[in-house]
């Protein structure tokens, strides 16, 4: 600035307007989103209250209530066991996959490797099978060790591929463990080291210092206490410099390197933690199941795993919980031999009637569903008119009768009949994702019934593949639409 | 006793002899050639969307089993209904042509609603996309090993048909018809390919939205079509993979999928994923290492030796042998 110009005097500038004495007015301003967002009724009040609390009170929460489901809700042993122990399983991989995934942004594919190498450590070092029986506060630990070294290497090794090439290295992992425990089984001191297909079998009960776990109900205290200790682990990790680090090399590598952040050392930190949980809950694993066979550690694992971590949303380890819940608990609902056959209908049902209500304006939901009943009404009619009693008459529903007179279940096969059906569902829900407006709502009464008819025909008599079926779905239509999952927060992309 | 593992190979090596050598040679190329076509379908995609396609390796497994439903749809290898030649070609056009629609389904309504996500997001719809393939089909063939026959084909009585007539002999071992198609059949699909690719405006248009999407959108390239078209052509290759491998090993399973999509796609990284000679070579070289570590080294051994030597790779040399060095920009 030079001075070779007379500023001509310019009017003084209006006054500053005096501060209002509205403290906290910023606050309020900052939080409106939140309020605005707040759901109405009892249901948005108690979400209110969740998301004020303090988190150490949540998880207190949640361990107050799962320690207390033994004795009221799941208090036969089979229930504890398929769903008290097995959701706590779930809940605890799924913490370890969400510090790798959701924490530090790896996608790591080989976790269920980690997990069966847990499990085989503990059924080599606590089974008659070599005739070495150490107890339980040996082998975890060593278990976690043998997990945590080969993902150090394989941390180490990779620490400087990008994204992509870790998912295929980790894969490559996960299905060359899969591999080598099922087919390679190499011999060693005469016996095959993994027991090839049939696994390790007549694992030792969990002995902790000469007292043995063998009660479904001490497994899952000791297994409650284990998921509270690792979740309180991660979340403390997460609050200190290191969490700030993962989720500042999450979000933009490049720039946390420049902040001299040491990405490459916290990436292989996060995949031995991960590897660590794994390996620990891995163990566990065995000697809950008291078995060890390679099939529990495939590909499919790891997509239910990942479904769990998604569908809770990345990076929140509240969400885990949620998703590990939901999951496990529509899974043990979906299995071939649960016992609650009409539960799983009601379920499956449920599920789309709450779904469909998501339409707005509410008419058009109304709309559609009874579009759906009707449709159904009268093409039972139809066929039962023209094709005869045969076709409709397939099966009996016990406890829900209506059903036989709504949906159309013919006796016998007819060829190919349930595969078309299962094609032709496929189609129809493509068509419906594909249309606009009132079009979607009008195919979409239709979809309905045939949903209903593939669930009956063909979903319903093989329920596990149904189960894996609609969790690949899921995590499709969760990317699509909702890729923060349940809990998590959504990420902005900055280009 | 435990010999070490080299004089097992060596052994081994002894024991098969030149004939076998030339066996393993063999059935390295064939299975090679199959690899190769499937690592093209992966390698296309990765280059114009820098996306896993992890569904791909499925996509070959639907690829199978559509053009066993056209040899079942007209009587099956053991009492077919019309003259072999048509029905071959009739199998492959339906496995292509439904394959590459099950491309274009995918990229329309799992990855195209992603364009501008995080990197992470495609990669699990991928996965599901994966698994929903399989698993449909475990529950669509109950799952049941659905065999091809394909050495029935055009014999009387269900004796060897012309499939696997030789075409000619080494040492006593023959190269059969339908090695010789598969070969064939790959070899002009991959010309077909690289012509495409490289003589005509709509493989321009694919290079350039491999180079740099947005650029090619702003000089009027309709980059949704063009990745359209490329999950059509790389999911053709898949289907016709598909009906080469259930005439030549015999079966349509659910499984496949996984397990060959991803030898296959270990070609396409090994070659260099993104480039098109790469995938080729490294499917190739897939084919024999795998078979030698097969005969050498023992059938236990063989997966491991090639996901060994991928992780190797990708830690040495993450770009393949082929693939050019991508310059990240900030």
């Amino acid at each position: 600035m030079t001075d070779s110009f007379d500023t001509p005097d310019l009017p003084a500038p209006p006054p500053e307007p005096e501060p209002s004495s509205g403290i906290g007015v910023d606050s309020w301003v900052a939080e409106a989103d939140r309020r605005r967002l707040r759901g109405r009724g009892p249901l948005g009040l108690a979400a209110w209250g969740w998301e004020s609390s303090p988190d150490s009170l949540k998880l207190l929460a949640f361990v107050a209530i799962a320690a207390s489901l033994p004795f009221w809700l799941l208090s036969s042993e089979g229930n504890l066991f398929n769903f008290g122990l097995f959701t706590l399983i779930f809940v605890g991989l799924g913490l370890g996959l969400n510090v790798v995934v959701g924490l530090a942004g790896l996608l790591d594919l080989g976790y269920v490797a980690f997990y069966g190498i847990g499990a085989y450590a503990y059924a080599l070092l606590s089974s008659p099978y070599y005739g070495i029986h150490w107890p339980a506060e040996a082998t975890i630990p060593v278990a976690m060790g043998a997990a945590v070294i080969p993902a150090a290497i394989l941390g180490f090794a990779a620490r400087r591929l990008l994204g992509d090439y870790l998912a295929i290295v980790t894969l490559f992992f996960a299905q060359a463990f899969l591999v080598f425990t099922n087919v390679s089984n190499p011999t060693v001191f005469g016996k095959g080291l993994t027991g090839g297909a049939n696994g390790i079998p007549l694992l030792d009960p969990l002995t902790f210092f000469g007292h043995k776990l063998t009660s479904t109900r001490a497994l899952y205290f000791f297994l409650l206490g284990t998921v509270a200790v690792v979740a309180a682990a991660i979340y403390l990790a997460n609050q200190s410099r290191i969490g700030r680090a993962w989720r500042a090399s999450r979000e933009d590598p490049l720039a946390a390197e420049v902040m001299s952040i040491p990405v490459n050392r916290l990436k292989i930190l996060a995949f031995i933690f991960g590897a660590a949980v794994a390996g620990a809950l891995g163990a566990i694993y065995a000697a809950v199941t008291t078995a060890t066979v390679s099939t529990d550690f495939n590909i499919g694992v790891l997509i239910i795993l990942y479904a769990i971590i998604i569908l809770g949303g990345f990076g929140s380890i509240a969400g885990v919980f949620v998703g590990a819940i939901i999951i496990n608990v529509s899974f043990e609902f979906l299995e071939p031999q649960s016992d609650y056959p009409s539960f799983k209908r009601w379920l499956f049902y449920g599920v789309i009637i709450l779904m469909v209500t998501r339409l707005r304006p509410w008419y058009r939901s109304a709309l559609v569903l009874a579009g759906a009943a009707g449709f159904g009404f009268a093409v039972h009619a139809i066929v039962a008119a023209t094709a005869g009693h045969a076709w409709t008459s397939g099966r009996t529903v016990s406890g829900a009768g209506w059903i036989t007179h709504w949906v159309v279940i013919p006796q016998a096969s007819h060829g190919n009949f349930r595969n078309f059906l299962y094609i032709g569902l496929v189609l129809a829900i493509l068509l419906v994702a594909s249309l606009p407006g009132w079009w979607r709502t009008i195919a979409l009464a239709p979809t309905l019934y045939l949903t209903a008819v593939v669930w009956e025909n063909v979903l319903v008599q093989n329920p596990a593949v149904t189960a894996l079926i609609l969790f690949g779905v899921m995590l499709i239509v969760l990317m699509a639409v909702r890729p923060e999952g349940l809990l998590g927060t959504a990420r902005v992309e900055i280009v | 006793m435990h010999h070490l593992l080299l004089f097992n190979i060596i052994d081994q090596a002894r024991q098969l002899g030149w004939g076998g050598a030339f066996t393993l040679l063999r059935n390295g190329i064939v299975s090679g050639s199959l690899y190769a076509l499937i690592a093209l379908g992966y390698t296309m995609v990765y280059g114009i969307l820098k996306l896993l396609n992890f569904a791909h390796g499925d996509v070959f497994m639907v690829g199978t089993f559509l053009g066993y439903g056209v040899l079942i749809g007209f009587g099956g290898a053991l009492a077919p209904t019309i003259p072999i030649i048509p029905l071959i070609l009739l199998m492959f056009a339906a496995s292509m042509a439904g394959s590459g629609a099950l491309g274009v389904a995918i990229e329309r309504f799992a990855y195209r609603p992603l364009r501008n996500a995080p990197r992470i997001a495609p990669l699990i719809s991928a996965l599901g996309v994966a698994f929903f393939l399989e698993n449909s089909a475990q529950l669509l063939t109950n799952s049941a090993h659905e065999l091809y026959n394909g050495y029935a084909l055009g014999g009387k009585n269900g004796n060897f048909g012309p499939l696997l007539n030789p075409v000619f002999s080494v040492a006593g071992n023959p190269v059969t018809v339908v090695m010789v198609i598969v070969v064939l059949t790959a070899i002009a699909l991959m010309g077909a390919l690289v012509l495409l690719v490289y003589r005509t405006k709509l493989g321009k248009a694919m290079r350039a939205t491999a180079f740099d999407r947005e650029a090619a959108s702003m000089m009027g390239i309709d980059t949704d079509r063009v990745i359209s078209t490329t999950f059509f052509i790389g999911s053709v290759l898949a289907g016709a993979a598909g009906v080469m491998y259930g005439l030549y090993l015999g079966d349509a399973y659910f499984f496949i999928g996984f397990l060959f999509g991803l030898k296959a796609f270990t070609a396409a990284v090994v070659g260099g994923i993104g480039s098109l000679p790469g995938a080729m070579l490294g499917g190739v070289l897939i084919g024999l290492i795998e078979s030698f570590a097969t005969g050498y080294v023992g059938g236990q051994w063989s997966e491991i030796v090639i996901f060994g030597i991928l992780i190797l790779f990708l830690l040495v040399r993450p770009t393949g042998l082929l693939g050019s060095h991508a310059i990240q920009k900030v």
